[in-house]
């Protein structure tokens, strides 16, 4: 088989992919009363897809991904509540918003080490928390932007109080971004993207241009965040601080460990895994569930994250190599 | 004015001592320990509840928070981090912040999650004013005073010990190239057992002198964290003076900042980092020629 054939072999829809998604469909109205909590996965794994693309695909460790998403959220939450109440609208606001900052935003992760990218993220994040903090009269300050009424989705669909519209719609728009970030990775840029992730030095090498690539993927990855932050704001009704806090960036950053990184169902997975885990411990232990979370973390790295999603090396004795 | 800078130094110094065992270790090791405060908070608790519980003088705790924190910090040291020093950054993240998410529960578990209150001796409350009458009056509390005192005479320790003593030349070699240095015959890994035990002791006592200014309560490994990390981010790795210097700074804009321009303190601290890294993304103050 020739390199071009089998390239187009991996890029390929599988059925099981096609099975997993009519699931994802059907899911919201074969278990109604938990439509609620679906539209919240739909959200988080767009999310996760997204910090996928950053740190799974092109290797930058990025502990504010929240800004992105917390941008979004706002800008999408306060598109509704002052200029139209359309949802599709207040979503492609929200959208291109985010992916203006990440432009912006990819400048400052051009340089550096692990550490230095890992803070410079991290300040964005908390530079925006601040900054909505300090414009309390637009953001609504520690209370939150309260008071968003989005209208029907296109209009005819009224947000329903069981949430099953919200589902179909944040699973719509997961699916839409997921195809993207899935012809994205699979394309020649796909390639180059995890050429620069495994040596930088030797993609420079070859002739990819290594600057403009982190910044096109920094990019739409920040939109596809920001995508993921609208639709929370307007599924919601709300918006409030904590979405740029450094709970969401390290819990995003979890349950991409938990489900791979460097694959893009591994968010996916990763986020209904984390959202599960979630309410079973919070329902035991509503005060001390990052005990749980945190010591399932340790556990995930001294056992190798690798061998946790792929439950038949556990029991094999080959060394496994701890290079990802 | 001067008061501001003052309780900017103090703060600063506290910051600095903090860090330094997270500067070390980073640049030891190239590991990103985000778990670095919660053996400040241990510091801290620890001299909260011997004061309180046990009626033990302050003098005393300070020695015991430092010996403590130390003695866990090199029992995990050899427990849980060796295992980490080889995998890549990411598994590092994960795993230091899953040990700093267990130490914020397991802090709310034991003692509560409502802020501690630090009883200090009598004779470390109140202040001393000089130059009353000029415009620039400096007001100085005896407990910033005497932070700033315990924590310069171990900067000068730390000091001396880094470039004076035979072990610190062998720290120094470890951090500038662990592999050559190992081929020299320095045991690295015993080197790195014991700045991690110093480093963490330091921490420890920093959380122990630090209680009352910075406040304790269970979330205070993830709250300062940030600030740990910009001493590390800014200052290098590579030296002690680029860390102290960096903690410095960091103290007087911090202080500065939230007087000046209330709401917007932290902003400014930020905004100085990020432009700082992108300037000069291997921190402010590299020594060249070491292995960065």
């Amino acid at each position: 088989m020739n390199a071009h054939k089998s390239l187009l072999q991996a890029a390929r829809w599988r059925p099981l992919e096609l099975a997993f998604w009519v699931l994802a469909f059907v899911s919201p109205w074969a278990v109604a009363q938990h439509a609620l909590i679906i539209n919240e996965i739909a959200i988080v794994a767009l999310f996760a897809v997204s910090l996928d693309l950053v740190l799974g695909y092109t290797g930058i460790v990025s502990l504010g991904h929240a800004a992105f998403l917390g941008f979004g959220a706002y800008a999408a939450a306060l598109f509704a509540k002052h200029i139209h109440p359309d949802p599709l609208l207040g979503l492609c606001v929200g959208v291109v918003v985010a992916t203006l900052l990440g432009a912006v935003c990819s400048l400052s992760i051009m340089r550096g080490t692990d550490l230095t990218r890992l803070m410079v993220t991290l300040g964005t994040a908390l530079i925006l928390l601040e900054l909505a903090n300090k414009y309390s009269d637009l953001t609504g300050g520690a209370d939150g932007l309260q008071g968003v009424i989005m209208g029907p989705l296109l209009g005819k669909f009224e947000f329903d109080l069981m949430g099953q519209v919200s589902a179909w719609y944040s699973l719509t728009v997961l699916l839409l971004f997921f195809v993207l970030a899935r012809r994205l990775v699979h394309a020649p840029l796909g390639g180059t993207l995890k050429a620069v992730r495994d040596n930088r030095l030797r993609a420079m090498a070859i002739g990819v241009p290594v600057a403009s690539r982190i910044a096109v993927v920094y990019t739409v990855a920040a939109g596809v965040a920001g995508g993921a932050g609208a639709l929370m704001a307007q599924t919601t009704g709300f918006a409030s601080l904590d979405v740029f806090a450094l709970d969401r960036s390290a819990d995003v950053m979890l349950m991409l460990a938990m489900g791979g990184v460097g694959w893009l169902y591994g968010g996916i997975v990763g986020a209904i895994a984390f959202k599960l885990m979630y309410d079973v411990i919070a329902g035991i232990t509503p005060q001390y569930w990052t005990f749980w979370i945190g010591l399932f973390l340790v556990v995930l790295v001294m056992v190798g994250r690798e061998r946790l999603i792929r439950p038949w090396t556990w029991f094999s004795t080959k060394r496994q190599e701890g290079a990802v | 004015m001067l008061t501001l800078l003052f309780d900017g130094i103090a703060y600063g110094m506290l910051l600095f001592i903090l860090a330094v065992g997270l500067c070390v270790t980073m640049g030891l090791m190239n590991f990103i320990n985000l778990a670095h405060g919660a053996f400040a908070m241990l510091g801290g608790y620890l001299t909260v509840a011997l004061m309180q519980r046990h009626d033990v003088p302050f003098l005393v705790c300070l020695p015991l928070a430092f010996l403590v924190s130390a003695v866990v910090g090199v029992l995990l040291e050899r427990t849980l981090y060796r295992t980490m020093y080889k995998k890549p950054h990411l598994d590092q993240v994960l795993f230091s912040i899953g040990l700093a998410f267990m130490a914020v529960a397991s802090a709310d578990y034991l003692m509560g999650s409502q802020q501690q209150i630090m009883q200090l001796p009598d004779w470390l409350r109140g202040r001393t004013e000089l130059f009353v009458d000029s415009p620039f009056v400096l007001g100085m509390g005896h407990y910033r005073l005497f932070i700033i005192a315990v924590c310069a005479a171990l900067t000068v320790g730390l000091q001396y010990v880094l470039s004076a003593t035979r072990f610190g030349s062998r720290l120094r070699a470890s951090v500038d190239d662990p592999r050559v240095a190992s081929g020299l015959g320095i045991n690295v890994n015993v080197v790195f057992a014991a700045t991690f035990a110093v480093g963490s002791g330091l921490a420890g006592l920093g959380g122990a002198l630090g209680a009352e200014v910075l406040g304790l309560d269970p979330t205070f490994p993830l709250k300062f964290m940030v600030y740990f990390l910009i001493v590390v981010a800014v200052g290098g790795t590579t030296s002690i003076t680029g860390p102290l210097l960096a903690a410095l700074l960091l103290g007087i804009a911090d202080v500065a900042g939230k007087y000046y321009i209330p709401k917007l303190g932290a902003f400014i601290v930020y905004t100085l980092m990020i432009a700082i890294l992108i300037w000069r993304p291997q921190g402010l103050f590299v020594r060249q020629g070491g292995k960065s």
